[in-house]
């Protein structure tokens, strides 16, 4: 597939208040999003992310800086030629934001009468969009009358109405249960594949982006840390921010002792069947204590993590390591109680 | 006793005088909100927060509805009545003191609009900003209906405030039922005329009261 850009962040800068009292939202980001790709934005509250997507249509003026929205700057554009624009960038948020007083089908018909479709070719049109999220037995039902995970497939119903060719998605399932999470992504990914929609998702969880974003974007303070496809920068995190997402914190592990040496292992689906740190044990014969272990699922392809304390004996070490290098397996040394 | 309040003569006196009330309550709540209304929003729209902040316009609108709301209503009657006249043709009567009413009760009116058009959450006015609403599209399509309830409520109550408006307006022959309770109840002392009066009053506040909160229930699909 030919990359075309779709959005293009350069050298955007944004900053809230004046003086001394300023705060740097977004410090220098750039950024590319290619056409029909999932993008994820991924960092801790407080990162800027949630800044960061709300340049990208402009509810956020950037403080310097240049928005490309198909090739064209946005930010220069008049009020008018900007709301234009808008209606090719849907936006889904944490919240739903749907109309309280108004039924699910008006719901979906409201950003058609913005774009001055006639009622009735509106009501169609929307009647299809309920169906595509799988809502049609809905259409009279008022938002209180519906669940959370109802109501955030009206507003993607109501994000589809304008034909759009971005989809933001701001923390669009972090109001959700974990079953809800999975059907909502299910449903975003069907229709990035089934409509070629681009979407770009922010998020605090890693597990959304696992599940379907091809490529992700680590902000940490203000700052991109880290770009690349989900995979590669999960099995090799360069940044800090990436590994405190990859392997949130977890105080059990503060609380080893020894000085031996940590080590990350990254395995991918061939090897998930094999008993590796098993066999280890048994042919260096040294002990290792296990001080984190996840699998996940990456684009369909299995891949397990773990962080392993070596013992804290220079011969046993040498003989885990060549151990691993047989085997073929990725490890990298880990500062982990630093 | 009651036989002497309620003769021919003083039925015809109070209903008359109920007509008038009415009469000026409602054309002066429909006036008060001509006005009111457009400015509450303005409020909403160009505060710091609003859709198209403008610090100028919102502070020089604000201070001129506290001014008005800062007079109190019998002074605002006596010294409206050169502009009374210039409208009505007279400063007695009930139409006259629908000017008076309408100046005193606008502002009013549009600080109750402004409080209830700042409850619509500010989530669904962003998601309508990313869709490519107007300024105008979003007062006309999501203030306005997302906030009716609110703003129904909110009219009955300015509704009962301006019946106590009304009220006052008799010291100065303005017609009413507070006209019939100053001449009867004050000058001639007749204390049961005036207990009626109160009665009737407590009667046509409870009214609006009740309608204005079934209508506001009503219209609320935020409710099951």
């Amino acid at each position: 597939m030919p990359e075309i850009p779709i959005i293009q962040i350069e050298n955007l800068n944004k900053t809230f208040g004046e003086g001394e009292g300023a705060v740097t939202a977004l410090d220098n980001i750039n950024l590319t999003v290619y056409q029909g790709e999932i993008f994820g934005i991924i960092g801790l509250s407080g990162a800027g992310k949630s800044t960061l997507v709300r340049c990208m249509n402009l509810l956020e003026r950037p403080t310097a800086g240049k928005v490309l929205f198909d090739g064209r700057d946005i930010t220069q554009l008049s009020d008018n030629e900007l709301r234009k624009v808008r209606r090719d960038i849907s936006m889904i948020f944490q919240s739903f934001n749907l109309l309280m007083q108004r039924t699910a089908l008006e719901n979906v018909c409201f950003p058609l009468e913005l774009s001055g479709v006639p009622a009735k070719e509106a009501r169609t049109r929307a009647r299809e969009l309920l169906a595509t999220v799988g809502l049609s037995d809905k259409e009279k039902a008022y938002p209180s009358q519906l669940s959370g995970g109802q109501k955030q497939r009206v507003a993607i119903a109501r994000a589809l109405a304008t034909n759009p060719k971005v989809i933001l998605c701001d923390e669009a399932t972090s109001a959700l249960d974990p079953t809800t999470t999975q059907s909502i992504l299910a449903l975003l990914k069907e229709l990035n594949q089934k409509l070629g929609v681009t979407i770009i998702i922010i998020t605090h969880e890693m597990k959304v982006i696992e599940q379907i974003c091809n490529r992700v974007a680590i902000i940490d303070n203000s700052r991109i840390e880290e770009i690349g496809p989900v995979d590669e920068v999960f099995r090799h995190p360069k940044s800090r921010a990436a590994k405190k997402l990859i392997f949130p914190k977890n105080e059990l592990t503060e609380e080893i002792s020894g000085n031996g040496k940590f080590l990350r292992l990254v395995f991918d689906g061939s090897q998930a069947d094999r008993p590796i740190i098993a066999n280890m044990v048994l042919q260096c014969g040294a002990p290792v204590s296990i001080a984190f272990a996840n699998t996940e699922k990456i684009d369909g392809k299995m891949y397990g993590h773990m962080i392993i304390q070596l013992p804290a004996n220079p011969e046993a070490e040498r003989k885990i390591l060549a151990y691993l290098d047989s085997e073929n397996i990725g490890y990298e040394e880990e500062e982990y109680n630093a | 006793m009651l036989s002497e309040v309620f003769n021919a003569e003083m039925f015809a006196l109070m209903g008359q005088g109920l007509l008038e009330t009415l009469y000026m309550v409602l054309v002066s709540t429909a006036l008060a909100y001509v006005l009111g209304l457009p400015v509450g929003m303005l409020l909403v729209v160009t505060d710091k927060d609003g859709i198209k902040p403008n610090p100028a316009i919102n502070k020089t609108v604000g201070w001129i509805v506290n001014l008005l709301r800062s007079v109190p209503f019998l002074i605002l009657l006596v010294a409206v009545m050169p502009l009374t006249r210039a409208i009505v043709g007279t400063t007695i009567g009930s139409t006259a003191t629908i000017v008076p009413l309408v100046i005193a009760s606008a502002p009013y009116v549009a600080r109750m609009v402004e409080n209830s058009v700042k409850e619509v959450d500010r989530g669904v006015i962003e998601a309508a900003l990313s869709m490519g609403a107007s300024t105008l599209e979003i007062v006309w399509k999501v203030l306005l209906p997302e906030a009716k309830p609110s703003l129904i409520m909110g009219a009955a109550i300015s509704t009962t405030t301006i019946l106590g408006y009304t009220t006052l307006a008799g010291f100065v022959g303005g017609g009413g039922l507070g006209t019939i309770a100053v001449n009867y109840g004050y000058y001639r002392s007749r204390t049961d005329i005036m207990m009626v009066m109160v009665v009737i009053l407590i009667a046509i506040v409870q009214v609006i009261q009740e309608i204005g909160s079934l209508i506001a229930r009503k219209s609320d699909k935020r409710i099951r």
